[in-house]
């Protein structure tokens, strides 16, 4: 067994919140930069110049690209032939989040109940932490900031097998369509179709980790996130919602087997902000 | 073209915006969100005094990032304006002329805009490292209890800014959608 102290995985954490928050992966970027040579407003052209030039002085000046540096969501793999020590783990992470977000000067988003006194928990803990087990003696953490303004256009709808891929589209194109400018577009929108309720959210999180344009290695997946961009794209909501070709950079889409009477679809949206960073212990 | 816009808003500078207008802002405008904004209207419906006057004032809803040492403030976009309109009509009657946020407007805030000759502009969602850059000056004057939610007094300087709805109730989020939508 190798033995790794929480120690260590506070010290982690801490880092890749602060990282996350200030350094956005090229991918989007470059996503951006395609983006720009396509579109067809003027004033939506521009909007992304801005957009892009936020991720420099972010990079350049160690500041967090947006205020709004989210709840910390945690993808945790732990290797079966790891031996945590020194603590609890769930605890380590906690306080790994909140010295990241201390030491940082990132904007503390976290409320202790969600409907009644709405207290700021004043540290962002709870992080979202999600733990599989895998082979191995390594400990693999992807953290992912997520903001509120997109989280809250997301969706979930337990779709019938006879609705279909036209079924899927729909309600894609519907939930992107109601959100307008609401979830700061361009965005970046991740499905998972498959499992159970839970299975299909998680599923649909985890497809947002994957680089910017990066299609599923199904091809008939791929087929199907390449049109569902084709068609958000011709929605006309833009940059911000103010008009324009681009409106999303990717789709990606997650799939799992399902129940022979189940459909699930879950709609999650990422803004322009798609921030995630890994490290492997 | 970009115009220049100063801080207070007047009803001749509001007549001449229009939706799509890039604007640079420059003034005192004040910040307010969701905990900030519901106080706001009990005090207003207690017939209580606000804590600053908002007759022809702008505020910016948005929760900062602390200051880093040095800093003014820390990253500061906007925040999605819908969560206010429960309470912008009531503020707009109170005599505030400005909110800038980001994202769609119910019917009720559009009309209160229209009768009472005010003005929605949006800034770049997510741009909170180039948006802080425009602040000068940042105060908290209220609330502080309510951390990021606090109501600061920011002193801006050509802070950049697109006009979405207009005192005649044209909203961009729908002008720039018909013309680049493809049926």
């Amino acid at each position: 067994m190798r033995e790794i102290h929480v120690e260590l995985i506070s010290k982690t954490v801490e880092r890749l919140c602060i990282e996350s928050n200030y350094y956005l992966p090229q991918d989007v970027k470059k996503a951006l930069q395609d983006a720009l040579e396509k579109e067809e407003s003027p004033l939506a052209k521009e909007i992304i110049e801005d957009i892009i030039k936020n991720q420099e002085i972010a990079r350049t000046n160690n500041v967090p690209i947006c205020q709004d540096t989210g709840l910390a969501v945690i993808f945790l793999e732990l290797g079966q032939e790891v031996r945590l020590t020194g603590g609890d783990l769930n605890e380590a992470i906690d306080e790994g989040v909140r010295r990241g977000y201390k030491n940082g000067y990132l904007r503390k988003s976290a409320v202790d109940d969600p409907f009644m006194v709405r207290k700021n928990t004043g540290d962002n803990t709870p992080a979202i932490i999600h733990t599989k087990i895998v082979p191995g003696d390594k400990v693999k953490l992807i953290l992912a900031p997520k903001g509120g303004g997109s989280e809250n256009m997301s969706a979930l709808a337990m779709l019938k097998p006879s609705d279909g891929v036209k079924g899927i589209k729909q309600f894609v194109l519907d939930t992107v369509d109601k959100a307008g400018s609401n979830p700061c577009p361009p965005i970046i929108v991740g499905i998972g179709v498959g499992g159970t309720i839970e299975k299909t959210t998680l599923i649909a999180k985890q497809a947002l980790l994957r680089t910017v344009g990066e299609h599923n290695s199904n091809p008939d997946i791929a087929k199907l996130e390449e049109e569902l961009l084709e068609e958000i794209n011709k929605l006309g909501i833009g940059p911000q919602g103010f008009g324009g070709r681009t409106t999303a950079l990717a789709v990606h889409i997650e799939t799992f087997p399902a129940h022979i009477a189940s459909m699930p679809v879950t709609i999650n949206i990422q803004c322009h902000v798609a921030r995630h960073q890994e490290a492997i212990i | 073209m970009v115009k220049k816009v100063d801080t207070p808003l007047t009803d001749e500078v509001i007549n001449e915006l229009r939706a799509g207008d890039r604007v640079l802002l420059s003034g005192i405008i004040y910040t307010g969100r969701d905990a900030a904004h519901k106080r706001l209207a009990e005090l207003i419906n207690k017939g209580e005094e606000l804590p600053m006057d908002i007759k022809n004032q702008t505020i910016y809803y948005v929760g900062p990032c602390p200051a880093k040492p040095g800093q003014v403030i820390g990253s500061a976009g906007p925040t999605t304006s819908g969560r206010m309109d429960a309470y912008a009509p009531l503020l707009i009657d109170e005599g505030l002329k400005g909110m800038i946020g980001k994202g769609l407007r119910n019917q009720q805030v559009v009309d209160s805009i229209v009768k009472n000759n005010a003005v929605y502009f949006a800034a770049v969602g997510g741009a909170g490292a180039l948006l802080a850059e425009a602040i000068k000056e940042a105060e908290v004057i209220a609330f502080s209890d309510l951390g990021a939610e606090a109501i600061y007094k920011l002193r801006i300087e050509d802070f950049p800014v697109t006009v979405i709805i207009d005192n005649q109730g044209n909203d961009l989020y729908k002008i720039g959608k018909e013309k680049y939508k493809i049926i």
